[in-house]
């Protein structure tokens, strides 16, 4: 790490990112208007998640030299690395933003061009597209001094990470967290525990900072609250009518995500609760004319949000939970600072898209109750085997059991070339014929 | 199994237009209208408040939707001797239904093709529809409503549009295909679902001297293989009614009866099985 570098990170990151949020929140009350009558009040904590981001990405670019840099897979225990200080980007939440801005097909064609399969995740392409060629919306992203992954998500971001390590010639740190076929086996904890533990000394190398237990307990405390309160966030969409909507969700996941174990990530979530909890009161609705309640199953559409979001208040219809924005609350809360090491594997292994169907089965069956839902939209997403694997039986079953009916949308979560509007408008139209019988 | 649930349909009838155009010769009833503007053939469906058929017609879907779907609604029109200005109401369904502007209401034809079948056999819990450019099936209740349904629509395979490819391949009529392959001694294997793989698959058999029966045979086992994953996704209710062109085809509906092993239930017509659901729900309005 050099000085000079040092020196220019954090003067960016006390004037010049505070400089560059208030030029953006000038130019947005400029721009400020027009409020669709479908929609309710739009939510102040909008502005606050949008300056949370821009700065995360503006200072990444002053990173680099100045602070150990990591990528990092959604899934992986980033917790172990913040006591190392490392600056952390999340080629996932990257990719999820590449695709709102529809910049992804672009981005996936150079990853192509250079013989990458149409068939990878689109995720990857366009990541692999971004470091090969340097393009990106954000402007610039830092080069990494280290990889960490957890194949707790898929396989895939093994070897997209395995690129990327050779690309750079930096280490790779990967969490084998084994699938859990039934419930989680203890020496597979073990296993996990094992590795946690002999990460320590190769991020102390990496880094050039020693390992302080204390320090990585406190970044546990905070982990553990930070995903307690984004349980709660999703939890006010009980209400009816619900404060907001999926697609809103979609957008506030990204702390949590990617800047999980850092105050900033915990303060956000703190507010939005309390503006939420205050609609809830005050029975602000985020469509005006909830009529009907949805569940969303799969990573988000990016490309679509913001059209599916209008598609759907047009016909009444509110997403109140999906199985995607539930996976960050869903298992943090078995973290225990008492028990970092221990708690982190169990945490990490128990996720979503490392347990079985029957687990999937059941947690949606209990959102579905939880949540009074309707019906399910499932994004069958090209991308992502794991998570678009076994869908069609989980649609018969929750069928079968709860009368839930439900349409399968194919398509992607960034690269729109796999989605046909056509036809995904055929099959949405019919299920709003079937929720209207 | 072909039920002749209607009296056939000729455009000259003019005397018994007459008699089911108005009740009990007096009373003149609401004309309904339903269109469907597929992929391949656009089809409009002429009914009276009885929810009777009095005309239909089938239409091949040029450049323009709009056009075929005027033209398709003129032709039924003249066959029923019906006056234009004597329709109560018109729903378009299919693809093409965004571009039927003097439509009433647009519905999809998952809802059409679900509700056609059930008027035309009550008993009808699972609706198999092959069309041009997808094919789906459809899980149905006693109503005629919509519980659930699968598509595919992705690719090519298990459509009619796979059975063209390979007509034209072969050198045979699409209509002569179900024939052809009714007399076939034996079977030649597809192994491919891909239309373009299975065509040039099907170009090395004949280059083999195969039979172009047993080829074509190989060809409706593999769009049937291709329908029955799905038919399989949804779980097989009975009883099973099949709708849209390809279930003119008979080789195509043998394999399906000898996979579910039991029969199916065909309208003479299938390819207006989606605009009959589509007159009537412009009845239901």
């Amino acid at each position: 790490m050099s000085l000079p570098k040092k020196i220019r990170y954090s003067f960016m990151k006390d004037y010049g990112a505070p400089a560059l949020m208030k030029m953006a929140g000038m130019r947005k009350k400029k721009r400020r208007g027009k409020t669709s009558p479908l929609f309710g009040p739009p939510l102040r904590c909008n502005d606050r998640l949008k300056e949370i981001i821009t700065r995360h990405y503006f200072l990444s670019r002053y990173a680099e030299g100045a602070k150990p840099v990591a990528w990092v897979t959604s899934g992986a225990p980033v917790e172990i690395l913040r006591p190392f200080d490392f600056y952390t980007i999340y080629p996932e939440n990257h990719g999820a933003l590449c695709g709102a801005q529809k910049v992804a097909p672009e981005l996936c064609a150079l990853a192509e061009e250079r013989g990458y399969s149409q068939d990878l995740c689109s995720y990857a392409r366009v990541d692999l597209g971004v470091c090969l060629t340097g393009k990106t919306p954000v402007g610039r992203l830092p080069k990494p001094d280290l990889l960490f992954a957890s194949n707790n998500i898929c396989q895939t971001v093994v070897y997209w990470y395995k690129v990327l390590a050779h690309h750079w010639r930096i280490p790779l740190i990967l969490l084998d967290t084994p699938y859990n076929f039934r419930g989680i086996q203890e020496g597979d904890v073990a296993y996990m525990v094992r590795q946690l533990e002999e990460m320590i000394p190769e991020l102390e190398r990496i880094s050039g900072k020693p390992f302080k237990e204390e320090k990585f307990k406190e970044v546990i405390r905070t982990a553990k609250a930070t995903s307690l309160a984004w349980g709660e966030v999703l939890a006010t969409m009980k209400a009816r009518p619900a404060p907001m909507t999926i697609f809103d969700a979609f957008g506030h996941l990204a702390p949590v995500v990617s800047l999980r174990g850092l105050p900033v990530a915990l303060n956000y979530y703190r507010t939005l609760l309390s503006e939420l909890k205050e609609r809830v009161e005050r029975g602000v609705a985020a469509i005006t004319n909830e009529r009907k309640r949805l569940m969303w199953d799969n990573i988000a559409m990016w490309y679509k949000v913001r059209d599916y979001a209008n598609l759907f208040a047009e016909h009444g219809m509110n997403f109140v939970t999906a199985t995607y924005t539930n996976a960050w609350a869903e298992t943090t809360p078995h973290m225990d600072s008492d028990r970092p090491f221990d708690s982190m594997a169990r945490t990490y292994s128990l996720v979503i898209l490392n347990n079985n169907l029957n687990h999937r089965l059941h947690l949606m069956e209990s959102l579905i109750k939880e949540y009074q839902v309707d019906g399910l939209v499932i994004h069958s997403a090209r991308s992502c085997k794991p998570y678009s694997v076994g869908q069609y039986d989980l649609k018969r079953l929750l069928m079968d059991r709860l009368g839930v009916p439900s349409v399968v949308i194919e398509g992607d979560i960034t690269d729109s070339r796999a989605y046909s509007e056509e036809q995904a408008r055929t099959r949405l139209d019919a299920f709003f014929e079937t929720m209207e019988n | 199994m072909v039920e002749d649930w209607v009296l056939t349909i000729t455009p000259m009838l003019h005397y018994s237009e007459l008699l089911r155009t108005t009740d009990n010769g007096q009373r003149t009833m609401d004309i309904f209208v339903g269109i469907d503007v597929g992929s391949l053939s656009t089809d409009c469906v002429i009914i009276n408040e009885k929810e009777e058929i009095l005309s239909y017609s089938i239409t091949e879907t040029g450049a323009n939707s709009t056009e075929s779907a005027e033209k398709s609604f003129e032709e039924a029109l003249v066959r029923s001797a019906v006056q234009r200005d004597r329709v109560k109401r018109i729903v378009a369904t299919g693809y093409g239904r965004i571009s039927v502007p003097f439509a009433d209401k647009k519905v999809t034809e998952i809802s059409c093709h679900a509700l056609g079948a059930c008027k035309l056999f009550p008993d009808t819990r699972t609706v198999v529809d092959i069309g041009g450019q997808d094919s789906k099936v459809i899980r149905v209740g006693p109503d005629g409503k919509v519980l659930d349904f699968t598509m595919n629509d992705k690719c090519a395979a298990g459509t009619g549009r796979f059975l063209e490819v390979m007509a034209a391949k072969l050198e045979v009529p699409l209509n002569e295909m179900g024939t052809l392959s009714m007399g076939a001694k034996g079977e030649v294997r597809i192994s491919s679902v891909c239309t373009v793989f299975a065509e040039s698959e099907v170009i090395s058999l004949v280059a083999q001297n195969h039979p172009k029966e047993e080829i074509i045979r190989g060809i409706h086992r593999a769009i049937v293989n291709r329908v029955w994953s799905m038919v399989k996704t949804l779980g097989v209710k009975r009883e099973v009614t099949m709708s849209g062109g390809v279930a003119k085809n008979q080789g195509v509906v043998a394999l399906l009866e000898e996979k579910l092993g039991h029969p199916v239930r065909l309208y003479k017509e299938p390819q207006i099985v989606g605009g009959l659901g589509a007159a009537l729900h412009a009845k239901g309005l």
